[in-house]
């Protein structure tokens, strides 16, 4: 029961991480160009 | 900044905008881009330009964003973006469709916090159900039951905004739509959970009011995703009207104006290769116009001092002066644009299964959560437990089933079709195909190819086809591209090139003049008398090298599988029916090699219109395909259209859908994904009132606990979701 405790918070605590995580990569424009993103990785110039 | 640079700045001011951290940026809608090694092409050309910080690609929107640092200059960007092919005009980003984005961007965010609440919360869902038949205790499950509480309050208050938003606004004009019976339920399951959390008994249903978000949202988003490509296709339309030209003053300079900015009278420079902006007289110059894209003329029109030009059609080889006579609400264009939006104007909306669906939905449901209260109070139950019943009730019906049938199988059929080089462009395509009877193609550009190709040669010389075809790659003349194939790369130096406008292309080789071009022109008459009867309804190029004359027959061939698909409509019965603007005897010609008994030649857009009237007269339901300026207003007319690719950005947002291939295989494809999507679409409908019929009654003799409740959510959504993966099937002879 202890056990629980300290195991639900962190649980919660990283399923906020993970969203914190989408929130930011879509507010970040990652997500508006899906097609040209697939195919920016066979480019073959260097970064 | 330069002078040129400070003008440019000037010349598209309303479009660059200055962002907060000081760099300035500007977004254009770039034609031509439809290969993935575009983006490198076009990044790495313009990311050097000066004070470029960066230049990023849309693909999916075909869209370019640049940003300077400072001295922001558009024209650099337009000019360098033509010189590796490209056609880039200013976009405007401001409008509707930064209003749809935010709104899908919206629903991402939402479902985005329900979907990671639902996940967190079912943890603990799961380990009371687990519990439930073994050993949990009161005080564990009571504690469970509070974290689902911190964890779903904030949750659905932020995610369930767009349910509660557009319910209130239903509620507030008086009337009922989906949203108020899910609003309804989501606030009732919150507050039954918290009444239930805080006297420590058994039923919490937060785990169902996040799911329900969950996957309600997850519907609205794939419903939002597929307007979003419609608006897409009309927003860059819209940037196409915002060219600009080379206005010449009256101390006959020339200064970059746009077109909107132009007025009767005023004389503008078209360069070779130009598309025509504005309806004009040619005052100064001599070319050729083709004008295929308006009005279906396959042949060039040969045009001099006084000729009349229509805006939208493309200059040949010459430079010609041309005086404006119809600015752009008076042109070609605009009567068109007219024209289109009073047939999308009149097109009826169609009622969409969904939408009849919801109608009854509400009041249907409201009903029975009251009534099963009721009775369960009249049987003698407790306050508390009759209301526990009737809002169980309430969730239960709560349609995620429903919401996730129709997107879903969009979302699968149209990811197909793009795989068959189809996008769809409205949001009811496929429902509205599924229940046409008649189909109408245009013929140049749709049925045939684009360009011109070459049936035979007189003679079999190749050293003389070879000089034939490079005298011709010289030409800016459409049909010269028929020669193509007889390039084999040797090295041939001409000089003194000359073309002749209306008449063909000559130069000298080896100290011997060689001529293209019209029979006269390269005195090949004897030839061609003979030839007319072998192929009496090609059109005829002759080259004539010294005394050695030769002459090439040449056609506009069908696309692939044209033959296969018209076949194949006959075998689903569909009237078929050919309504082009070119003359009679090419018509014919097509109509005979595809077995098409209807066909109409020389048909003016009006005429085109009539046509589908009188087809909708005869109760049918048209498909028309086709491609040209002149086809839009009848695209917009019927109801169902689809234009390739290769159509004006015009006729593109007049249609229904676009596909871009060389073949005629998409219209087979997405005339079997239609109806079979139509067929999917009512069986998830019925699959989700039978997961009504069967636990409404289960919610209502009170055995809807949350566990019932989250397997009969998640399982009809799934159940629904897996059958929409079969609309995705493609015909396997048309694949492409």
């Amino acid at each position: 029961m202890s056990v629980l405790l300290y195991l639900m918070p962190i649980a919660i605590g990283l399923g906020l991480i993970g969203l914190g995580g989408f929130l930011w990569a879509l507010k970040s424009g990652q997500f508006d160009d899906l097609e040209g993103a697939a195919w920016r990785i066979l480019n073959d110039d260097d970064q | 900044m330069t002078a040129t640079a400070i003008e440019s700045a000037n010349l598209f001011k309303d479009f660059i905008t200055l962002n907060t951290d000081g760099q300035y940026s500007m977004n254009f809608v770039v034609e031509g881009v439809h290969c993935p090694a575009c983006i490198a092409s076009i990044e790495k050309n313009i990311s050097p330009l000066p004070n470029v910080s960066s230049a990023r690609l849309n693909l999916s929107l075909r869209r370019l964003k640049v940003n300077w640092k400072s001295a922001p200059n558009p024209q650099q960007v337009i000019d360098t973006l033509d010189a590796i092919g490209f056609k880039a005009h200013p976009f405007d980003n401001s409008g509707a469709e930064q209003a749809s984005d935010e709104e899908a961007k919206f629903l991402l965010r939402c479902f985005a916090v329900a979907a990671f609440a639902s996940m967190n919360i079912m943890l603990l869902s799961v380990s009371i159900w687990a519990g439930a038949f073994s050993d949990i205790t009161t005080e564990t499950r009571t504690m469970f039951h509070w974290v689902s509480g911190l964890i779903a309050l904030p949750a659905v208050a932020y995610a369930g905004r767009p349910f509660f938003i557009k319910a209130w606004r239903g509620i507030s004009h008086g009337v009922m739509n989906m949203d108020v019976p899910i609003a309804v339920g989501l606030i009732l399951a919150i507050l039954l959970s918290l009444y239930e959390t805080f006297t420590n008994a058994e039923h919490a249903y937060f785990d169902s009011a996040v799911m329900l978000c969950t996957f309600l949202l997850a519907g609205r988003y794939l419903d939002q995703l597929m307007r979003k490509k419609t608006r897409t296709v009309a927003a860059n339309l819209a940037a196409l009207k915002v060219d600009e030209v080379e206005k010449i003053n009256h101390d006959r300079t020339t200064t970059k104006v746009l077109v909107k900015a132009l007025q009767i009278g005023d004389q503008v420079l078209i360069k070779a290769g130009d598309r025509i902006p504005l309806d004009g007289q040619i005052i100064s110059g001599e070319t050729e116009i083709d004008q295929s894209l308006v009005t279906g003329e396959t042949l060039p029109i040969h045009a001099k001092i006084g000729t009349l030009v229509y805006a939208g059609s493309m200059n040949g080889n010459g430079e010609i002066i041309l005086q404006i006579v119809a600015t752009q609400e008076k042109s070609f264009l605009a009567e068109v644009d007219r024209l289109l939006e009073k047939a999308m104007s009149s097109k009826p909306p169609t009622v969409l299964l969904a939408d009849k669906v919801a109608q009854y939905y509400a009041p249907v449901v409201h009903l029975a959560a009251l009534s099963t209260i009721i009775v369960w109070l009249v049987l003698g139950a407790s306050l508390h437990k009759a209301i526990v019943i009737g809002i169980s009730v309430l969730i239960i019906t709560c349609p995620c089933a429903l919401a996730l049938a129709i997107p879903a199988v969009h979302v699968v059929a149209s990811g197909a079709l793009f795989k068959s080089n189809l996008l769809l462009n409205a949001g009811d395509v496929l429902e509205r195909l599924s229940q046409i009877t008649y189909v109408v193609f245009d013929k140049t550009g749709t049925l045939t190819q684009t360009e011109q190709s070459l049936i035979e040669a007189s003679v079999e010389n190749q050293d003389l086809l070879e000089l034939a075809a490079h005298l011709a790659s010289h030409s800016h003349h459409p049909i010269s591209k028929a020669l193509q194939s007889f390039q084999k790369g040797k090295n041939i130096a001409l000089s003194d090139i000359t073309e002749v406008p209306g008449q063909g292309i000559m130069a000298t080789f080896e100290k011997t003049q060689c001529r293209l071009g019209s029979m006269e022109f390269t005195h090949t008459q004897d030839i061609q008398n003979a030839w007319k009867e072998k192929y009496p309804q090609a059109t005829f190029l002759g080259f004539e090298f010294g005394d050695q004359k030769t002459i090439f027959a040449i056609e506009q061939k069908l696309k692939t599988n044209a033959l296969q698909v018209i076949n194949y409509l006959k075998s689903q019965n569909y009237g078929i029916d050919i309504l082009s603007g070119d003359r009679a005897q090419a018509v014919e010609k097509i109509a005979d090699e595809l077995g098409v008994i209807s066909w109409q030649a020389n048909a003016k857009p009006a005429d085109k219109i009539a046509a589908l009237e009188a087809l909708k007269q005869q109760k049918h339901k048209v498909l028309m395909i086709g491609d040209g300026i002149n086809d839009a207003p009848a695209l917009a007319a019927s109801y169902v259209s689809l234009s390739p690719i290769t159509a004006s950005q015009i006729t593109q947002a007049a249609s229904d859908a676009v596909f871009f291939s060389q073949t005629l295989a998409p219209i087979a494809q997405i005339i079997n994904v239609s109806k079979r999507s139509k067929s999917i679409m009512v069986q998830n409908l019925s699959l989700a009132v039978i997961y009504n019929a069967i636990f409404v009654p289960l919610a209502m003799l009170g055995h809807a606990t949350p566990l019932i409740a989250a397997l009969a959510m998640s399982g009809s959504s799934i159940l629904v979701s897996v059958n929409a993966l079969r609309a995705g099937k493609l015909l396997k002879d048309f694949k492409t």
